[in-house]
C-alpha cells in the first residue's frame, strides 16, 4: 500500500510523491507515520521531519503547522519547509538572535501572542539550524 | 488654422505621454504576473486547510469556539484594501461604492492603501488603522492585519468583522466583494468561497470522504483548533490582499493600455492636421510666387 506524502506551505507545494515512511515532530512528540495508519490531524512542532523513499532518507526542517494522515496519505501544513540545501545556516542564526533579542525587550504579561512568534522563530530557527549541523 | 509649430508641439507632448503610459502598463503586467502566480499557489495551502477544518468541525462543538459563536450586535468593522497608487481606472471607486451600500450605521474602519483612506478619512468616518503592504505580498505582513482584527473582535467590542476588496476575476473584471471574516460562519468552513483563491477546491465527494472518516486529533480537537483557526484567518487576509493586488495590477494594465490607445490615435489625428497644415502653407506660398510671377509680366 503506498503512502502519498505531500507538503505545502503559503507560498508553495514543497513537496508531493510517494515515500515508504514519514516521520513528523508532533506537538507532542516524534510521530512515525506508516502507509495505513489510522485517520488523525495533528499540530506540528517546528522541527525535523524526515521521509524515507527507496531506501534513502530525506530530511527537512519544518514550521509550526498540521499534518492530516488517513491511511494512504499524509498532508503536511506548514509556514515553512526547507531541505538541507535549501537552509542558510547564517540567516538561521541571524533571525534566531533577532527573536531572542526582540523577546527580551517586550513585556511578556503583555503581549502574550507576541512571544509566542517570537518563540516560534526561534524554534524554526532552531530546527534549521539542527538539520544543519547534524553530522551526516 | 493652427500654427504649424503648435501642432508639432502638441504631439510631441502626446508622444511622450504615450510612452509613460506604454511602460506603465508593461510594469503593471508584469506585476500582475507576479501577483496572479501567488493568488495560485497559495491555493493547494488553502485546499487542504479548508479540509482539516471540515474533518474539525464534525468533531467539536461550533459554539465553542469564541471565534466561531455569532453575536446579536451590529458594530462592524471593516477592512477596506484599496491601492496606494491611481491610475488604474474606476477600481476604487467601484470598491467605495460598495463599501457605502455593505456599511452600516455603526460601521468603523480599518484600512490598507492609500487611496480609499483618504476618502474615507475625509468623510469623518472612524478609522481604527491603517496598514501598508509591500508588493508583492509577503505572507508575514497579513499576521499583523489578521492580529489585530482579531483582537478587535475579541476584546474590542466588535461583533462582525469583514473585507472589502477586489475580486480578481479576469483580466478584464474586477468586482469589489465583502466578505466576512469574523466571525467564522459554520457554513463559511468548509465551504467554497465565492474568490478564487480560496475557492474551488472541496468539492462534495472530498466532503463526504472527510466526514466519514473518524479522525483523532493530536493533542486534542480544542488545541488543534485553537492554533488552526488563526492560520484560516490570517490566511482569509493574506489572499485578500493577493487578490486586491492582482485587481489592481490588471485593472492599472488595462487604464493604461486604453490610454496608451487613445495617445496614439490623437497623435495619427494630429499629424494629419500638422500635414494639412503643412500643405496650405504650400500652396499659399506657391500661390504667392506664381502671383507675383504674373505681376512682373
Amino acid at each position: 500500500m503506498p503512502l502519498h506524502l505531500e507538503i505545502v506551505t503559503p507560498e508553495k507545494k514543497i513537496f508531493s510523491d510517494i515515500v515508504t515512511n514519514v516521520y513528523l515532530p508532533g506537538a507532542d512528540g516524534e510521530m512515525g507515520i506508516l502507509p495505513a495508519h489510522s485517520a488523525l490531524v495533528s499540530a506540528l512542532a517546528p522541527g525535523e521531519l524526515r521521509y524515507e523513499k527507496d531506501g534513502v532518507v530525506t530530511a527537512i526542517a519544518i514550521g509550526s503547522g498540521f499534518a492530516e494522515v488517513t491511511q494512504e496519505k499524509v498532508n503536511i501544513l506548514t509556514d515553512m519547509a526547507l531541505g538541507d540545501e535549501q537552509i542558510d545556516e547564517a540567516k538561521a542564526e541571524a533571525a534566531m538572535q533577532r527573536a531572542e533579542e526582540q523577546l527580551k525587550t517586550i513585556d511578556h504579561s503583555i503581549d502574550a501572542e507576541e512571544v509566542a512568534h517570537l518563540q516560534a522563530i526561534i524554534a524554526k530557527s532552531m530546527a534549521q539550524l539542527k538539520l544543519k549541523r547534524r553530522p551526516h | 488654422m493652427a500654427n504649424l509649430r503648435d501642432i508639432r508641439r502638441r504631439i510631441k507632448s502626446v508622444k511622450s505621454t504615450a510612452q509613460i503610459t506604454r511602460a506603465m502598463q508593461l510594469v503593471a503586467a508584469a506585476k500582475m504576473k507576479k501577483a496572479q502566480d501567488q493568488a495560485v499557489a497559495g491555493r493547494d495551502y488553502a485546499n487542504q486547510l479548508n479540509q482539516v477544518l471540515v474533518n474539525l468541525k464534525s468533531n467539536v462543538e461550533e459554539e465553542s469556539h469564541p471565534l466561531l459563536q455569532a453575536r446579536s450586535g451590529g458594530k462592524e468593522l471593516m477592512l477596506v484594501v484599496s491601492t496606494d497608487k491611481g491610475l488604474c481606472g474606476a477600481l476604487n471607486t467601484n470598491l467605495f461604492k460598495k463599501v457605502r451600500s455593505e456599511s452600516g450605521t455603526e460601521t468603523h474602519y480599518v484600512t490598507v492603501g492609500r487611496k480609499l483612506r483618504a476618502i474615507l478619512s475625509k468623510l469623518g468616518k472612524e478609522m481604527l488603522a491603517d496598514f501598508e503592504v509591500k508588493d508583492p505580498v509577503p505572507f508575514a505582513e497579513a499576521r499583523p492585519i489578521s492580529k489585530f482584527l482579531t483582537k478587535q473582535f475579541l476584546e474590542g467590542g466588535y461583533d462582525k468583522i469583514s473585507i472589502a476588496f477586489n475580486n480578481f476575476i479576469t483580466v478584464m473584471n474586477q468586482e469589489p466583494t465583502v466578505i466576512q471574516l469574523l466571525p467564522i460562519s459554520s457554513e463559511q468552513l468548509g465551504e467554497k468561497q465565492e474568490f478564487e483563491g480560496v475557492g474551488n477546491h472541496v468539492d462534495e465527494t472530498d466532503k463526504n470522504a472527510a466526514l466519514g472518516k473518524d479522525y483523532s486529533f493530536e493533542p486534542s480537537p480544542m488545541e488543534v483548533l485553537d492554533t488552526l483557526l488563526p492560520l484560516y484567518i490570517n490566511f482569509q487576509v493574506y489572499q485578500t490582499l493577493v487578490e486586491a493586488r492582482a485587481s489592481e495590477h490588471s485593472a492599472r494594465m488595462v487604464a493604461m493600455k486604453a490610454a496608451t490607445d487613445n495617445a496614439k490615435k490623437f497623435i495619427k489625428e494630429l499629424t494629419l492636421e500638422y500635414n494639412k497644415a503643412r500643405q496650405a502653407a504650400i500652396t499659399s506660398e506657391l500661390l504667392e510666387i506664381t502671383t507675383a510671377m504674373k505681376a512682373m509680366e
